[in-house]
């Protein structure tokens, strides 16, 4: 059993704070991704399983055992970079028993091992080559296959898809999905892309400013964020909010159009004083063709699969995802309506989702 | 544009000969006939080669003892200076810590204090210390001066290596010390070398030191300013001297022209 426990992390880099307090439990055998943008603190927190970072304070245990001290090597850790950092001046074989021969692992075991490995992430055919003769795509399985023969408690990856070609990315990460399934180890993955987040994560942890901000499975993640920063970082194009006013008798007015609070709302918004909202939508929900709200069309990008048109209304725009076929083009006006079920309100001054009652 | 080229080449070609026209008339006076060296006005061409001043000068005792003396000179040298050097870089490129940039400036100003305002002091502290016309003592006194290049090239050499490699090194097992010995080191190992021949030659080539704090045990150089300058040695003896002091370091300096060139961050194939 290897469920990570981390209590109220902190680092600082001389003024900078990395990590404020961060506490977080990881399953054993979960897939848990760390979602932010750049300088969220996501791969500091990871290097700090790792043992690459000494905490100001906090303490990380790995199935039970506190490791906050060990050095990596003893933590049962491995890791995968985003540089691949494979050992140049090793053959590709070498490189895959490197942490096998620093363990003392017999011979014959240490060959099974990598062998093993090789076949899982199909290299067997460059084990005797040197990296610099490998593509990008194979070094990153080097790194993998370097990875998982130490049989890790915990499996780290920094951002292992980053470096690939994007058609490239899309095949490893179903690759690295049908590995966990196979490996079964705890995974700790950081990414900047919330698709790869989504697609990998049985949980996601998202990030902002050294804080996990919410930290829950991507479906829920995606349906109910829980401030304006989550909502706008997942979803591709992400959530739109547009600024409404409560008035007072159950409804939203978005400019001289007025909006049903939806049910779900109704109980907590009677408590609410302030009456500015910010309306949430995601642009797939939206319904184009009737409704009470009238857009003007001001872009139309044709997506292949679908369209995304940009629309204005009352002076603010939105994003939405229509059918391919869409008559839409710029110019046009049209009708529009936000589905209740999929409305999601926050506050404007915290930024936070405001509560919500039933599913 | 023909122009700018043909004033670049100009350039160029006025350099190279300001370098090597010296080194070729030392070769050319080295293998010319003894009586052709005093013949007046001397032919630049001689009219045969011949090795014997060469050989006249490599079979005098004194000559191959200073050989010797040089190559353990150089050889103690690049043993001090990269294992004095080698540890400073590495802490100057891995590490962050307090006043790291003032060493690093502190190291280049080492350099500033010319060695001839050190000399006296410097044979009065060997002297003292017993060193005096040793062949360690001159050891320390050329690693001395080697260390400031030395480290800086080291530096370069161990910055070249990306960290991460050393950090996936012990997630997967390593000490700091074991990261360091399989992995930074053989990579680096082309660049230490590179250091090592630079400091060989450094040491080969010094002879203000090698002069001022030996009476006995000279090295080359200092066997041959000494002989040039207090004895008055035959003109074939000196440049066939001159021609064997220049070899090494000419032969050495094509050889890891490649390193020297990526030193100053221009790589050429």
């Amino acid at each position: 059993m290897a469920e990570i426990v981390l209590r109220n992390l902190r680092k600082t880099f001389g003024k900078v704070v990395a990590i404020r307090d961060l506490s977080l439990d990881v399953a054993d055998g979960e897939f848990l991704v760390l979602l932010g943008p750049s300088g969220c603190g996501k791969t500091t927190t990871l290097r700090a399983i790792a043992g690459l970072e000494v905490l100001d304070r906090g303490t990380i245990r790995i199935g039970g055992r506190d490791v906050t001290r060990l050095p990596p090597g003893k933590r049962g850790i491995a890791m995968v970079f985003q540089s691949y950092a494979v050992f140049p001046h090793m053959r590709v074989y070498d490189n895959i028993v490197f942490g096998l021969r620093m363990r003392g692992i017999p011979l014959a075991e240490q060959r099974r091992r990598a062998l093993a490995a090789a076949e899982l992430l199909q290299i067997t055919d460059v084990l005797d080559r040197y990296p610099a003769q490998l593509s990008g795509g194979q070094r990153q399985r080097v790194a993998v296959a370097r990875a998982i023969v130490m049989e890790p408690d915990v499996l780290l990856m920094d951002e292992p898809l980053s470096n690939l070609d994007a058609l490239l990315r899309l095949h490893m990460r179903a690759e690295l999905k049908r590995l966990h399934r196979e490996v079964g180890s705890t995974t700790v993955y950081v990414t900047h892309d919330q698709v790869e987040a989504m697609s990998l994560g049985d949980r996601i942890a998202v990030m902002r400013d050294g804080e996990i901000v919410q930290c829950d499975t991507p479906q829920r993640i995606y349906d109910d964020p829980a401030n304006v920063f989550v909502g706008s970082f997942i979803g591709s194009p992400p959530m739109n909010f547009l600024r409404g006013v409560l008035d007072g008798a159950g409804g939203i007015r978005l400019g001289d159009t007025v909006l049903p609070v939806p049910v779900a709302y109704q109980p907590a918004l009677g408590a609410q004083r302030d009456p500015e909202v910010l309306v949430g939508i995601p642009p797939e929900h939206i319904v184009v063709g009737a409704g009470p709200l009238v857009a003007e069309v001001v872009v139309s990008e044709p997506l292949g699969p679908s369209k995304l048109l940009t629309l204005r209304t009352h002076g603010q725009l939105l994003k939405v995802t229509v059918r391919a076929d869409h008559p839409a083009a710029p110019g046009d006006v049209v009708h529009m309506d936000f589905p209740p079920a999929h409305v999601r309100l926050m506050d404007p001054k915290t930024e936070r989702a405001l509560p919500r009652t039933g599913p | 544009m023909t122009a700018r080229r043909l004033g670049l080449y100009a350039a160029s070609t006025v350099i190279a000969a300001w370098v090597l026209l010296p080194l070729a008339l030392i070769a050319l006076a080295a293998l010319t006939p003894r009586e052709e060296l005093y013949r007046w006005p001397r032919p630049l061409w001689p009219d045969r080669f011949t090795a014997e001043g060469m050989l006249f000068f490599v079979h005098q005792a004194r000559v191959l003892r200073a050989l010797w003396n040089s190559v353990l000179v150089a050889g103690l040298t690049i043993a001090l200076a990269l294992g004095l050097a080698a540890p400073a870089a590495y802490a100057l490129v891995r590490y962050r810590f307090r006043g790291r940039e003032a060493l690093q400036l502190g190291i280049l100003a080492t350099k500033m204090f010319p060695a001839t305002v050190l000399s006296v002091p410097l044979a009065v502290v060997l002297i003292r210390l017993n060193l005096y016309d040793t062949l360690f003592g001159v050891a320390l006194v050329h690693t001395s001066l080697s260390i400031p290049f030395v480290t800086l090239i080291v530096a370069s050499v161990f910055a070249g290596v990306p960290y991460e490699l050393e950090e996936a090194a012990l997630t997967l097992g390593c000490s700091r010390l074991q990261a360091f010995l399989r992995i930074t080191l053989p990579i680096a190992l082309p660049g230490l070398a590179a250091a090592a021949t630079f400091t060989f030659i450094l040491s080969w080539n010094e002879v203000f030191a090698a002069t001022i704090l030996t009476l006995d045990n000279r090295t080359l150089p200092a066997l041959l300013i000494h002989s040039v300058l207090s004895e008055g040695a035959p003109l074939y003896f000196r440049y066939a001297g001159g021609l064997f002091l220049v070899l090494p370091a000419v032969v050495i300096l094509l050889l890891i022209r490649r390193y020297l060139l990526t030193l100053w961050g221009v790589t050429v194939r």
